[in-house]
């Protein structure tokens, strides 16, 4: 789930959507800089360590780029394929909430909490991180 | 509405350089929590400021100051935004949370009919266009208490878009003229709440609490149209009793129910807008208030030392946390004329329906108190701002004959004096409406004089059970009816008291004062002031 949310974020951005600057490549396939690959490791909590990993992560673009094949002017983008769905509503009465109750027998609890790591998920500063040089 | 409109600082506030001296301060900061504390700006009145092409300029200059705000609001349901859960907040942790509460997989989303219904009414109270059509979308990002490392919200298409919060602030010197302030509403939009971390850095870990996570909130976003803590105080407390009055949300910002982020900037009039700063998860009507003219007059502080404001909390800004939900479809709302037919109506919401059955605006409450009873704006504002004291003083007019501006003085002086001074909520007053309106019908037939009054209160206060007629009676505080042995009492306090009497004959103005005291005291509290004073000056002449 998060790295579909960061590809889908990403063609926005190599759209040139904000600031960051990608040389782009009339082939298709966009160049994708130092900083944004920082800022979604950050963002995604994935660590692309190595130069093919980028270099993957530009092919997938590229790959996905060949929707730009297809002829859409004049047609209204979905938001969904549930879009002519119709939205559920349920009645506000209180049906469940016990679950809790089961997952708890089998970790370790603290008062009835469950226990995470401390403070926030961190991601190691960019001087702890071995270096490899983006291109 | 969003254009920035150079606005001056708030009626009779001006926002200047608070002196070369004056330390500015890092870290320890703002004492509400914020998120960007420790990481202040990059300068210090300690250091020389660098030669920049411009020269500071140091002395009074005139600021202004913008505001935004973000609020959330939890909303008040039965059971949580997209599941069934209860919501409840003084349970037991984590005794509250299903298997999608706690993200677990192959659970799906289903929407709260209510939780759509509260955002509507909500929506119209504020003036908004009403989405026929609005969507979900997830924001992505990693915390402990939220358990699928998205939270369901409504950024792209929300419910209602548009609208406007009208709400009232005081100004003159004693504070007591009300001036009609508006700001702008930009979006409503329905979301997730999440659940309640707990950091234990004894051993190093987290312990969450998912009680919350999933309950409803309704998020309310204001254009920046404030322009300091006053009024941005002001229009929370607006928007608190526009909530409580439909009920769409209890709005107790001390329970966590009401939550408020500020976004401020500063900036010369006639100068682009500056730099916006983020204050957050204001959760005190108290602090807020001083809090974002805190953080105005660190803003004003930095740029007149030449330094910048740093901008450290919009890591949302580029976006790229954010995906359509793909489980839930387009939320379509309908109103009377396009009703689709053959459906289940509890899968319909109409618009004019809800508008239809929505509740008075305190707005409109106030305008009929004053149109109704003759009333300041600020005594409207007086009854509404504290909870039960309307009723209360809507149930004496009902039952006393006296003036609505005597029941007017009587409840928002005396009676919530005394409620304030023991810190008493109205329901815990021990003075009924009916005992009230008894009182006030004494006073209104004379049978007492307004002094008594206040005695009989007191007494009433105190002593629960007795009558304001059984105070009276206990205390012989009726007033003399018998009008001729008044003018006999005066008659004689005159003739013993020959020098006062010369006195006031030679033009001492307080000389009559005595007189009237020896009187009063001669018939034991029991006679009206001014009769005494008509009495004397007419024997006076005569």
């Amino acid at each position: 789930m998060g790295t579909r949310a960061v590809c889908l974020g990403l063609r926005a951005l190599a759209g040139g959507c904000r600031g960051f600057t990608s040389k782009a490549d009339p082939q298709g396939s966009r160049r994708v800089t130092a900083e944004l690959i920082e800022h979604l490791e950050r963002l995604a909590l994935v660590d692309f360590g190595s130069q093919e990993a980028v270099a993957r992560l530009e092919r997938a673009i590229a790959f996905a780029d060949r929707l730009r094949a297809v002829d859409t002017d004049r047609v209204e983008p979905k938001e969904s394929v549930l879009e002519d769905r119709c939205l559920y509503l349920r009645s506000d009465n209180v049906v469940e909430g016990n679950c809790a109750e089961e997952l708890q027998n089998s970790h370790r609890g603290v008062k009835e909490y469950f226990v995470a790591p401390a403070g926030n998920i961190s991601w190691p500063k960019l001087d702890e991180k071995e270096p490899f040089s983006h291109r | 509405m969003a254009t920035p409109i150079l606005r001056w600082c708030c009626p009779g506030r001006r926002w200047v350089f608070a002196g070369i001296g004056s330390v500015s301060r890092h870290g320890r900061g703002v004492p509400t929590g914020s998120t960007s504390s420790g990481k202040r700006g990059q300068s210090s009145v300690a250091q020389q400021p660098l030669i920049t092409a411009q020269k500071p300029r140091k002395g009074e200059r005139e600021w202004a100051a913008v505001v935004g705000l973000e609020i959330h609001a939890q909303i008040a349901s039965n059971s949580k935004l997209f599941s069934g859960s209860q919501v409840d907040f003084a349970a037991p942790p984590n005794s509250l949370v299903s298997f999608f509460d706690a993200s677990l997989p192959g659970t799906l989303p289903v929407l709260n009919r209510r939780c759509v219904e509260a955002a509507v009414m909500t929506g119209l109270a504020l003036d908004c266009h009403i989405n026929r059509r609005s969507l979900f979308d997830r924001k992505h990002y990693f915390y402990a208490d939220l358990p699928a490392g998205y939270q369901i919200t409504q950024q792209r298409l929300p419910i209602a878009v548009n609208g406007s919060l009208v709400y009232s602030v005081c100004v003159g010197k004693r504070q007591s003229q009300m001036v009609t302030k508006t700001a702008g509403v930009k979006q409503i939009q329905l979301e997730q709440d999440s659940g309640k971390s707990l950091h234990d850095s004894l051993r190093s870990q987290t312990l969450v609490d998912l009680n919350r996570a999933g309950v409803g909130l309704l998020e309310v976003v204001l254009e920046p149209d404030m322009s300091c803590g006053e009024e941005a105080a002001a229009a929370i407390r607006e928007l608190q009793l526009i909530l409580q009055a439909l009920g769409t949300s209890q709005a107790n910002m001390a329970e966590g129910q009401l939550r408020v982020d500020a976004n401020i900037s500063v900036h010369n009039p006639g100068e682009p807008l500056g730099v916006r700063t983020e204050v957050k998860n204001l959760n005190s009507a108290r602090f807020l208030a001083k809090a974002i003219d805190y953080e105005i007059q660190r803003q004003i502080n930095e740029l007149e030392n030449g330094g910048k404001i740093l901008n450290e909390t919009r890591s949302f800004d580029y976006k790229l946390g954010f995906m359509p939900e793909p489980n839930l479809p387009p939320l379509l709302l309908y109103d009377s004329g396009s009703l689709p037919t053959g459906t289940d109506p509890q899968q319909v919401i109409n618009i004019d329906q809800l508008r239809e059955q929505l509740p008075e605006l305190p707005r409109v409450t106030r305008e009929k108190l004053v149109q109704q009873y003759g009333m300041l704006p600020e005594h409207s504002f007086a009854l509404l701002n504290e909870v039960g004291l309307l009723e209360f003083f809507q149930n004496v007019i009902k039952e006393t004959r006296a003036e609505p501006k005597k029941v007017t003085s009587w409840v928002l002086n005396t009676f919530l004096g005394f409620l304030k001074q023991q810190n008493l909520a109205v329901s815990e007053s021990p003075v009924t409406p009916s005992a009230l309106a008894e009182l006030l019908d004494l006073l209104d037939r004379k049978a007492i004089s307004s002094s008594a009054a206040k005695q009989v209160f007191q007494e009433l206060w105190r002593s629960k059970g007795k009558t304001p007629a059984q105070i009276v009676a206990e205390k012989k505080l009726e007033l003399m009816q018998d009008a001729e042995v008044l003018e006999q009492l005066c008659r004689s306090t005159l003739e013993a008291h020959p020098q006062v009497v010369t006195d006031v004959k030679k033009g001492n103005p307080r000389a009559i004062n005595k007189l009237i005291g020896l009187v009063r005291r001669a018939t034991l509290g029991r006679a009206d002031p001014t009769v005494i004073k008509e009495v004397l000056e007419r024997q006076l002449s005569s």
